[in-house]
């Protein structure tokens, strides 16, 4: 029987590791399906992680590596190499290495920080062949920052999410030439920051509102159509323009990996993809928490790390026996704000809620309402599906009330 | 005259309007900080760019590199070139200096290579 | 000089080539692509028809039914999933009742065991049936298969026999020669006594290399999409629309991996290599799906894929001879799948009766160790084998939890892969929900050590199918 067992060791494992030591907990094991901890930050090269939370621009490996020396300094266990098969609710793990083999671990406590995977290609269903040459940005980054490889040299890339707008950027660096990024929306997905330094700076077109309709090539990609689309998304024929590349990066969502959370009949949020989860980031199961990119989505590591430390601190608590539930407030959303983790609360205490807008708004009002009445209210300029915002809400004001609702008034 | 950025100080990304007289910064709005306001100035009279590459092993595989401090952006291209043409031999630790005083930074590691 | 030369590693020269295998003869097998099941069976619909809607008294409906007799037992030895998950022709009217009518007449003079099934019937099956479903025939000898599963390890075992395979031999001649024929390629040349010509759609170019003008074939296109094994569990039967003239339509139907696949189209060209998938074509599979199976999910889609069935022009499989020594297995449009272990033995056949020995040879392996006997393996049986090489402890592919040890089988066992694609056809590396986002890196690295050659000249699917295509640092990296 282990104290806690944490499912994946890149930044909201090893985060959510050290928070539970420090609340005491030293049973401790970190299982890592990669040779080393860090996970995805290990191939992000770029800068801009850590000011948050450091006060300095940090690269991911950086990032990574404050982590993982705290991790060594406490001597909490990590087993890389280590791919965790199987989780069930009584919350026993399976798990599989080249030197143990399968092996079982009973668990009193589990952190799930299995991190995110980028959506596929098959999920877009681009018209065309099946050529050599299609990538998800992910993948390009891999064989460039971490194999040393360029996987083409005349690029175009889909979406404008962040990764792909990194990619961008950095085979450009590398000897590439990128011809467009292609947003399917009207907005990007993107940081702001990102569309100027890694597209602006290199006088690379975004095409907003456009997207891939065909792909050329036999053996290896010659080319894409890409046509702008309409309010509905649906591309205008007479906007359809050839464009010869020997690659297609694509950056058009990441989704939690929640197959283990699934095995462990957790319930998922069917908007997230993620755990529904309570403040403390416990899930439908007690004992059994979720932290990070497999919870929802960030934008930012520093908050995957802060969220990681709620789950730690917690899962330690549970561990020492403080499981009680007080109340059961869920926390809605309006047709405007699409989530918010955590979904529901379950202790009266000062809590900060996490959310995402559905599109892109300006000069709006966000509202947390109790019944009729309107407990908390905060202005922002812009809301925007690519960034994530937060409001935090007073203990006190969680007096008296039943379920919460966040929504967004545009003035 | 007048002229919009975008910061690029953190991820906050704030829409920043410089006033211009000439190549004189008068006025920033729309920053959060005051380093949005120092960016403004920059970006308008020299604006400057962290790079972050790749450098070769001897050994074999690579490490992740980064200017230790910003370089001016027209720089890039000669910075790639010289991180290009760089070898290093293992072990790497972060912070190590690889290639000093290119463009006022030095190339640092940012990984750890045994 | 070689006994047979198969030309096409499609299932039907596979299993042409894994039945010759059985006796004491030289045989080699010609492929014009990179690695086996690139045509038609590298894209169809996996099922083994029962035999119910062929033309009685046809070739295809004594070789489908033959053939469908003998999968489960060829699957058996060849260690390939098979399921007799039973299918379900169903109909929504008048006219359709009366085409299941006539199928129910067509599979009982074809000795089918078929059943007629009512709205109720139908439903208590297939709960998932749109409501307004009105009759259907019933198949439980219905069967799925993986073709390309089936082929590999068909040509796998007789590889395993002393068969031969040349990959990338793009036939380009043939010329009759003193007890045999001469095949050329720009890839050198072969010669053989006897020639089994299963080029699939360019059967009929094969055949008049030896001056035979007498096949024609054509592709048919058929676009499919592919569903996340979370969809694989909404129907259990083969679900088929009444047919029309042009085939059998859209279907649905789980696959013996777990999925669940929605096609084809069919849409007869003239491209031979147009494997694009189109606008329309994926709209069309799902509108059409969705009026008879409900709760299918577009977003769901993991991928989707076209091939292209080599049609024929006389309605029957054209399996024929007119020049000695030299046999035709053309126009194997579906059930070709279905009938693939008894055209093999009518074709063995055809070929003694032209005078080619058939001496069994003693030491014949009949089995094969299946590509899954890992992932099938029970837990103490896993260990046990993780133990002997510790490569089967590492996942590679996390979708698919593929092991490092079953990817270096793909590479290694008989026919090896040699690209990407060919991994993941053996062991479905890169086939889960991120299509190999994660692990083409570590494959590719495997390919390259295994085959010895550089990453950067590693293929999805050979030819200039490149993944990467140079160094960075100006080719000074690694």
């Amino acid at each position: 029987m282990r104290d806690l067992v944490i499912i994946g060791g890149g930044p909201a494992g090893m985060s959510a590791a050290i928070a539970a030591y420090e609340q005491g907990v030293r049973d401790i094991l970190i299982l890592e399906r990669d040779e080393s901890l860090g996970g995805i930050l290990q191939q992000c090269i770029h800068n801009g992680f850590g000011l948050h939370k450091f006060g300095e621009e940090l690269t991911g490996p950086e990032y990574a590596w404050k982590y993982e020396q705290k991790v060594r300094e406490l001597n909490i266990e990590t087993k890389c190499n280590t791919m965790v098969l199987d989780i069930t609710e009584d919350k026993v793990i399976t798990a599989t290495n080249a030197q143990e083999g399968i092996f079982q671990l009973q668990a009193k406590a589990i952190i799930l920080a299995m991190g995110c995977r980028e959506r596929s290609k098959g999920a877009l269903n681009i018209a065309g062949s099946r050529p050599a040459g299609i990538f998800s940005a992910g993948t390009a980054q891999k064989f460039v920052n971490m194999k040393g490889y360029l996987p083409g040299k005349n690029v175009v890339i889909l979406g404008s999410g962040d990764i792909g707008l990194i990619m961008a950027r950095r085979m450009t660096l590398e000897g590439a030439k990128v011809h467009a990024v292609c947003e399917l929306m009207p907005y990007s997905g993107g940081l702001a920051r990102n569309i100027e330094q890694c597209l602006n700076d290199f006088n690379i077109p975004l095409k907003l509102s456009h997207t891939v309709v065909q792909i050329h090539g036999k053996e290896r990609l010659e080319g894409v159509t890409i046509a702008q689309v309409d309010e509905n998304r649906r591309p205008i024929d007479a906007t359809r323009e050839f464009i010869p590349c020997d690659t297609l990066l694509l950056s058009v969502g990441l989704i939690p990996e929640n197959e283990l959370s699934k095995a462990a009949k957790v319930d998922l949020s069917p908007i997230t993809n993620g755990a529904v989860v309570d403040q403390d980031r416990q899930t439908s199961i007690p004992g059994v928490f979720a932290c990070g990119n497999v919870l929802h989505v960030h934008d930012l590591v520093d908050f995957v790390s802060e969220e990681a430390e709620i789950a730690g601190k917690a899962a330690a608590a549970y561990i020492k026996g403080n499981t009680g539930k007080k109340v059961e407030i869920p926390v809605k959303t309006d047709g405007k704000v699409r989530y918010t983790v955590p979904q529901v609360i379950t202790v009266k205490k000062d809590i900060t809620l996490y959310f995402r807008v559905g599109s892109v708004y300006k000069n709006v009002r966000v509202n947390v309402t109790a019944g009729d009445k309107v407990i908390l209210s905060r202005k922002r300029p812009k809301v925007a599906p690519g960034e994530m915002e937060s409001v935090t809400i007073k203990a006190e004001l969680l007096e008296n009330v039943e379920s919460l609702t966040v929504s967004l008034e545009v003035l | 005259m007048e002229k919009k950025l975008t910061c690029i100080v953190c991820p906050l990304g704030c829409q920043l309007t410089v006033q211009l007289n000439g190549r004189e910064v008068v006025k920033v709005e729309g920053n959060t900080c005051p380093r949005g306001a120092e960016y403004a100035k920059n970006e308008c009279t020299n604006p400057q760019r962290t790079v972050t590459s790749t450098i070769r092993c001897e050994n074999g595989g690579l490490v992740s590199v980064k200017t230790d401090r910003p370089i001016p952006k027209e720089k890039m291209t000669e910075c790639m070139q010289l991180i290009n043409k760089a070898v290093v031999k293992r072990p790497v630790a972060i912070g190590d200096v690889i290639l000093s005083d290119v463009f006022g930074s030095n190339i640092v590691a940012t990984q750890n290579k045994p | 000089m070689f006994d047979v030369a198969i030309i096409g590693a499609g299932v039907v020269g596979a299993m042409v080539a894994r039945e010759l295998a059985k006796y004491q003869l030289k045989i080699i097998l010609l492929e014009k692509k990179n690695d086996v099941a690139m045509g038609a069976s590298r894209a169809n619909s996996g099922i083994v028809h029962a035999g119910y809607d062929c033309a009685p008294g046809s070739l295809k409906a004594r070789l489908n039914v033959e053939g469908a007799a003998m999968m489960e037992e060829v699957c058996k030895t060849l260690g390939v999933k098979f399921k007799r998950n039973g299918s379900l022709v169903i109909g929504f009217d008048e006219e359709d009742r009366k085409g299941i009518e006539k199928l129910m007449e067509k599979g009982k003079a074809n000795g089918v065991e078929v059943q007629f099934l009512d709205q109720t019937g139908v439903r208590a099956l297939e709960p998932n049936i749109g409501g307004n479903v009105t009759c259907a025939l019933y198949a439980p000898t219905g069967g799925i298969v993986c073709p390309y599963d089936l082929t590999i390890a068909a040509l796998g075992n007789a590889m395993d026999n002393g068969a031969e395979l040349q990959r990338n031999f793009p036939v380009s001649a043939i010329e009759k020669i003193d007890g045999g024929y001469r095949i050329s390629s720009e890839n050198g040349e072969v010669k053989a006594r006897f020639v089994v010509n299963c080029a699939g759609l360019y059967s009929d170019e094969i055949a008049k290399m030896v001056g035979d003008d007498s096949i024609s074939v054509h592709p048919r296109k058929g676009e499919y999409i592919l569903l996340d094994k979370e969809c694989g569990g909404l129907v259990s039967n083969t679900i088929f629309r009444t047919p029309s003239k042009m085939g059998k339509g859209i279907l649905v139907s789980p696959t013996v991996d777990g999925n669940l696949l929605l096609g084809p189209t069919s849409v007869d060209k003239e491209d031979k290599e147009d494997k694009d998938t189109t606008e329309g074509g994926f709209a069309e599979i799902l509108s059409k799906a969705k009026e008879y199976v409900e709760n299918l999910h577009a977003g769901k889609a993991i991928t989707s894929f076209c091939g292209l069935r080599a049609v024929g022009n006389t309605g029957d499989f054209v399996i024929t001879s007119r020049s000695p020594g030299f046999v035709n297995a053309a126009g194997i449009e579906s059930p070709g799948l279905s009938a693939s272990p008894a055209i093999a033995k009518y074709i063995a056949e055809m070929l003694k009766e032209q005078g080619l020995e058939l001496v069994e040879n003693p030491a014949h392996i009949a089995t094969r160790v299946s590509s899954h006997h890992f992932r099938d393996a029970s837990l103490e049986e896993k260990n046990a084998m993780i133990r002997e090489n510790p490569a089967y402890g590492r996942i590679i592919c996390r979708c698919e939890g593929v092991t490092e040890g079953e990817i270096l089988d793909a590479i290694r066992r008989n026919p090896g892969a040699t690209d990407l694609d060919g991994v993941k056809r053996r062991t479905r590396a890169q086939m889960g929900r991120c299509q190999g986002g994660f692990c083409m890196p570590y494959v590719t690295e495997l390919l390259a050590k295994e085959l010895g050659i550089a990453y950067e000249d590693v293929t999805k699917c050979g030819g200039e199918s490149l993944i990467n295509v140079e160094k960075t640092k100006g080719g000074m990296a690694q």
